[in-house]
């Protein structure tokens, strides 16, 4: 017998033919899966790469602390800049707080009834509503109803209704995630339901609640239809380097609707302008997500429980 | 009442101020008023946007028929203004489908080797990856497809102009990716490992646990991302408003150019005066989003919980 000759077990094993074609399958589909994933990060490196090197001739110091020029068509970004960090820190000081206070309300006082279902509800719908459409309430809301004018204050508001809805659920996430054997030893010992949240529940949670509104920043900061209607402007004039130049209630420019208005409404722009003030627009946001995603992985590692 | 007679018979407890206590209920009444914010603010937007678009209601140039029915939007023509916005609809559909023929595989796609089939540190990396795709701002992504995405379909189609139905579903695709990503690979780390071990434990391979066990029993999940990437990118404004090209008509091809429901509404809002009748068309068709992304979003979160009922 044939068979008898051959004693390597690693030899005789044979795979049966559902066996190898399982296997196939699983390596198809694995290779396929991956290409799926590469393929939508690959062509977005190649993207960014090809804003870089045309915006390169723009790019420096004097770019962002310069202010624009012929009618756009030269100079820097400054008063854009400077707009949009206007924008982004008033509407997160007015965002944060009560996003932060709805959200310790959802997670520890609201019981599990109706009406905290419908409060809910709002808050996942406030998220999806189309930003053109804050824009639209902001106009009428903000800008007419309340008479604030198209002014820095109506855009800073229309965004924080923009970003709230977000902050409210990774605030309550990181509410969430504090265990809650923490809650009931402190109650145990006699604290109110406040003191409470604010010894026990904010302390440990504090990284979430940071990196969720961290996180704010960059969406308010690249958010253009809302602040469109609202308060930005295509010119301001501003000195270059200013750390101050607006008021609460005039109008701003704003690095995002810049780069809209160098893109398509100014013609004859020297041609890394656009490109170089859409990389100073990306690298902020990235930047400031980087940091928001570092200080989570930090935290993560040396999180105490 | 009850707190008062306990704490005078333990006469060591250190009493609070009242200054204390009253700080405390003014907190929590704000931390109340806090919690209904979200309520007050999605009423106020309904309102605040129909209240702008009422008015048009009685304008005899206007008909709810034709408004939501023809695709005739000749807004500013002297002699004979019409407010159709069916091409716009149109628009929107279209771009918003052919974003999710494309983003809904590769957002699956990737969420499944994302969650499934990748190394942990791999794993960590490509959800870093997505996060920061999902930042980039919607204006940038215009800009992209004005630029980089409009030169290439130019050299590669032969087309006439850039900027067209392909140009915004691809940019559209690109942005609606990061959302289904996350958002799916939620609803399948939801699925209990169990379930994973004991199909393993047969013998199966990835796939087929993917296949036969997590697909199955995430679908409601997997379902609700889809539907929030359609939620977003029938919302999207600026980078459709940049990429889509400007022209009114139902698309024939897919190097036509379109115009959505934002983009509209962004374009000309600028230059309706306020009041006018023009104005009015434009908010309306805001409450038409607004209902359109409400009933979106509605659904999914319904999907959403019927998953956490099981």
């Amino acid at each position: 017998m044939p068979m008898t000759n051959n004693l390597d077990p690693a030899q005789r094993f044979t795979k049966t033919e559902f066996v190898v074609r399982k296997e196939r399958i699983q390596s198809i589909t694995k290779v396929l899966f991956a290409v799926m994933a590469i393929s939508m990060i690959i062509p977005l490196l190649l993207i960014i790469g090809y804003l870089f090197y045309h915006a390169l001739p723009s790019l420096s110091w004097e770019f962002l602390v310069e202010v624009p020029k012929k009618g756009m068509r030269d100079g820097g970004i400054w008063p854009a800049f400077v707009g949009t960090l206007y924008l982004v820190v008033i509407s997160l000081a007015i965002a944060a707080p009560v996003g932060v206070f709805a959200a310790v309300y959802l997670n520890e006082y609201a019981k599990d009834n109706w009406f905290n279902r419908i409060i809910h509800l709002a808050v996942i719908n406030l998220a999806g509503v189309p930003s053109i459409v804050h824009a639209l309430f902001g106009l009428g809301a903000f800008v007419y109803a309340a008479e604030f004018g198209y002014s820095i204050l109506s855009a800073a508001l229309t965004l924080a209704i923009m970003t709230l809805p977000v902050i409210i659920a990774s605030t309550r996430e990181a509410l969430a995630s504090v265990p809650m054997p923490f809650r009931e030893a402190c109650w145990n010992v006699g604290a109110s339901r406040w003191q409470t949240i604010r010894a026990v529940v904010v302390p440990n949670s504090i990284s979430g609640i940071l990196t969720g509104i961290i996180l704010q920043v960059s969406r308010a900061a690249g958010e253009t239809a809302p602040v469109m209607f609202t308060g930005a402007v295509f010119y301001k004039a501003v000195e270059r380097g200013e750390l101050f130049p607006y008021q609460l209630n005039e109008q701003c420019m704003a690095l995002s609707m810049h780069l809209y208005t160098v893109a398509t409404q100014v013609p004859n722009v020297k041609e890394s302008i656009p490109y170089a003030t859409a990389v100073v627009l990306l690298c902020s946001v990235l930047l400031v997500n980087a940091g928001a995603i570092a200080l989570r992985v930090w935290l993560r590692n040396h999180k105490k429980w | 009442m009850n707190d008062m007679s306990e704490s005078d018979r333990l006469p060591t407890l250190p009493k609070r101020s009242v200054v204390s206590m009253a700080g405390e209920k003014l907190l929590e009444f704000i931390i109340r008023l806090s919690g209904i914010s979200a309520i007050v603010f999605v009423l106020a937007i309904f309102f605040f946007i129909f209240r702008e678009a009422a008015p048009i209601f009685f304008s005899e140039n206007f008909n709810l028929v034709k408004f939501l029915f023809n695709a005739e939007w000749y807004p500013t023509s002297v002699t004979n203004v019409r407010y159709g916005t069916l091409a716009l609809t149109v628009g929107s559909i279209s771009v918003t489908l052919l974003a999710m023929s494309i983003a809904v595989p590769f957002g699956l796609g990737s969420a499944v080797y994302i969650s499934e089939f990748c190394s942990p540190r791999l794993k960590e990396a490509l959800k870093i990856i997505i996060e920061l795709l999902a930042a980039i701002p919607s204006v940038v992504w215009g800009f992209i497809g004005l630029t980089v995405m409009s030169r290439t379909i130019i050299s590669l189609t032969g087309a006439p102009v850039g900027v067209n139905l392909l140009n915004g579903g691809l940019i559209l695709a690109l942005m609606s990716v990061p959302i289904i990503v996350s958002i799916a690979e939620d609803a399948l780390k939801a699925v209990p490992d169990s379930y994973r071990e004991a199909a393993l434990a047969l013998g199966a391979t990835n796939w087929q646990v993917v296949y036969r066990v997590l697909l199955p029993s995430a679908k409601n999940g997997l379902l609700a991302a889809v539907l929030l990437g359609i939620g977003r990118s029938v919302g999207e404004t600026m980078a459709v408003l940049m990429a889509t090209g400007h022209a009114v008509q139902i698309p024939h091809g897919l190097l036509d150019s379109v115009r959505t429901l934002t983009a509209n509404i962004a374009a000309e809002l600028g230059e309706a005066s306020a009041s006018s009748d023009h104005y009015h068309v434009l908010f309306l068709t805001g409450v038409l989003l607004f209902i359109l992304t409400f009933a979106v979003n509605l659904t999914a979160d319904f999907v959403i919980r019927g998953i956490r009922r099981k």
